[in-house]
């Protein structure tokens, strides 16, 4: 066991030493390994952070009613008592347009807009929730509030929810695919950068097969050699989305903000991280693994 | 130790480097094989190590059919035989210590008395000064010298050397034939093919001529 892990310990080193003895190829190597991995894994960072963000927003289907911006009090106080009474509604909660615009105002950038506009630019509003929140009978009650007097617009606020989470799927269909794509071709990146390697030490395996050596000896340090590529590789991909997520983070920040939600753009987890870099390790061994096969197969 | 019954060896396109050889080397023997050059030296010794396979008849070492041997193995045979190659076959970006070391860790030593193996075996072909020297940087007769640590180091019990003292001057030549003639006096099996009989004498003599043994 010690002698095997001994021998484990030489062929890593002797792969170590290959990939320092070039460090120029070696780092483009690494670049290009890290390239190919940045895409998906950058593609799984924004995903989880959609994921994130339709998870802690409230997915409960709301309908916004705004009254006409003319219509009296007294108007939205019969509006109110209808909901009231209006089978099929759970919730209604009244929002004066005095309050909307104190609210408005509290925010620094419109209220200089607020300022120059004559009156209240806001309407009275409520915002109901249904007993029955799938989408047809949302819908249907949203057709319903538009037929009332006064009533200006009708809004179903859950269709972005749900157009959210379509495009969520599309987006995990699409980084899978991007995935098995670039997976692919790291394969592809492995076995022909190994393939230069075993030319290069052609000498050496010719003269180690004369000596005795068995396949797996020789394979051993080409092994780790596409072992360490994948893993560097990974590594790079994993501080390229490290870096653009801390550099993405202030604008997109911005960009939600404006719909009223938060978002702080996170890196990679810890389990998409440790995938990242298991994924990467494995597909440089089997891309060596491959390119060995076909040599050995030939001498 | 060895036999050859009725070997044939023919390279593509057509060339007949060795035919109907026929002989038998006892263990503990020393025997040195003279030719032209062409005349299928190299080709015998390879024949031995499962290097070539012969086209016709059967090369036998230790009892055991080498030609017809799966290519799994063929690794477990070469580690019982030391070879000196013609071409030598050193590892230019190892130094001697390390080109001293393959065939021990081929063979799965452990390290630390691996590393006493190859000090001995480079003290007993005065190369133990040095170690850390790589192969371009030693004389021609010290990579022979080399080349010979090598192929002992793994205590053969059969030694097979291709033309070991060519392009030496006389006194080094005979400094590595006397190594040879160490071996031999220790109980190996030695096959050397080479032109300078005179440095083993006392050897039997194998004479090639255009692939055909000469009686
Ligand atoms: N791999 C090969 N393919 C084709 N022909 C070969 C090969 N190896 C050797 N030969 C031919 O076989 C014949 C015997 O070659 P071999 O190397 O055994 O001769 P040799 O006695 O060792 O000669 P030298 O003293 O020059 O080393 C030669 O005619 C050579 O051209
Ligand atoms: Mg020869």
């Amino acid at each position: 066991m010690k002698v095997w892990l001994a021998h484990h310990a030489a062929a890593f080193r002797l792969a170590l030493r290959r990939l320092t003895a070039a460090p120029v190829n070696s780092l483009l190597s690494l670049l290009a390994v890290g390239v190919a991995l940045a895409l998906p894994a950058g593609g799984q960072m924004l995903l989880a952070n959609a994921l994130h963000l339709a998870g802690t927003t409230s997915a409960v289907p709301q309908i916004s009613i705004f009254m006409a911006s003319n219509a009296e009090r007294k108007a939205a106080a019969e509006i109110e008592s209808r909901l009231g009474r209006y089978g099929g509604v759970k919730n209604v909660q009244f929002l004066p347009r005095e309050e909307t615009l104190a609210r408005m105002k509290a925010n620094t950038g419109l209220r200089d807009v607020i300022e120059v506009l004559p009156g209240n630019p806001f309407p009275d509003a409520f915002v109901v929730t249904a007993t029955d929140d799938r989408p047809e009978a949302m819908e249907k009650l949203a057709v319903e509030f538009r037929r009332w007097p006064k009533v200006e617009h009708v809004q179903l606020d859950s269709a972005w929810v749900r157009r959210l989470d379509a495009l969520l799927k599309l987006g995990r269909t699409a980084v899978a695919l991007l995935g098995v794509l670039l997976g692919a071709g790291l394969i592809a990146i492995s076995f022909s950068i190994i393939r230069m390697q075993v030319l290069t030490h052609r000498a050496e395996i010719e003269v180690s097969q004369l000596l005795g050596a068995t396949d797996g000896f020789i394979q051993r340090p080409f092994l780790y050699y596409g072992v360490l590529l994948g893993l560097g590789g990974g590594i790079v991909a994993w501080l390229l989305v490290g870096a653009a997520a801390l550099w993405l983070r202030a604008p997109l920040g911005e960009l939600v903000r404006l719909y009223d939600l938060t978002l702080v753009l996170q890196a990679l987890d810890v389990r998409d991280s440790a995938l990242l870099l298991g994924f990467a390790a494995g597909l440089g061994w089997l891309g060596a693994m491959i390119s060995l096969r076909q040599h050995l197969k030939q001498s | 130790m060895i036999r050859f019954d009725r070997v044939a060896k023919r390279y593509p396109p057509g060339l007949d480097a060795l035919s109907d050889l026929s002989f038998e080397v006892e263990e503990r023997e020393m025997v040195v094989v003279n030719g032209h050059s062409g005349a299928g030296k190299s080709t015998l010794l390879k024949l031995i190590a499962a290097v070539e396979k012969p086209t016709a008849g059967a090369v036998l070492v230790g009892g055991q059919n080498v030609g017809g041997l799966a290519r799994a193995a063929l690794p477990y045979l070469r580690r019982r035989i030391g070879m000196v190659f013609q071409d030598q076959k050193l590892l230019f970006d190892r130094n001697v210590f390390e080109n001293v070391m393959l065939p021990l860790a081929i063979a799965g030593f452990p390290p630390r008395e691996a590393a006493q193996r190859v000090r001995a075996a480079l003290d007993k072909v005065g190369l133990a000064s040095r170690e850390k020297a790589l192969p371009v940087m030693l004389s021609g007769g010290e990579q022979q010298r080399l080349a010979i640590a090598r192929a002992v180091v793994n205590r053969p019990s059969l030694l097979l050397a291709d033309e070991p003292t060519a392009h030496l001057d006389s006194e080094t030549a005979a400094d590595v034939a006397r190594i040879f003639h160490e071996f031999h006096y220790v109980g190996v099996t030695i096959l050397i093919a080479t032109y300078a009989n005179e440095l083993f004498s006392g050897a039997r003599r194998l004479q090639l001529d255009h692939g055909r043994l000469l009686p």
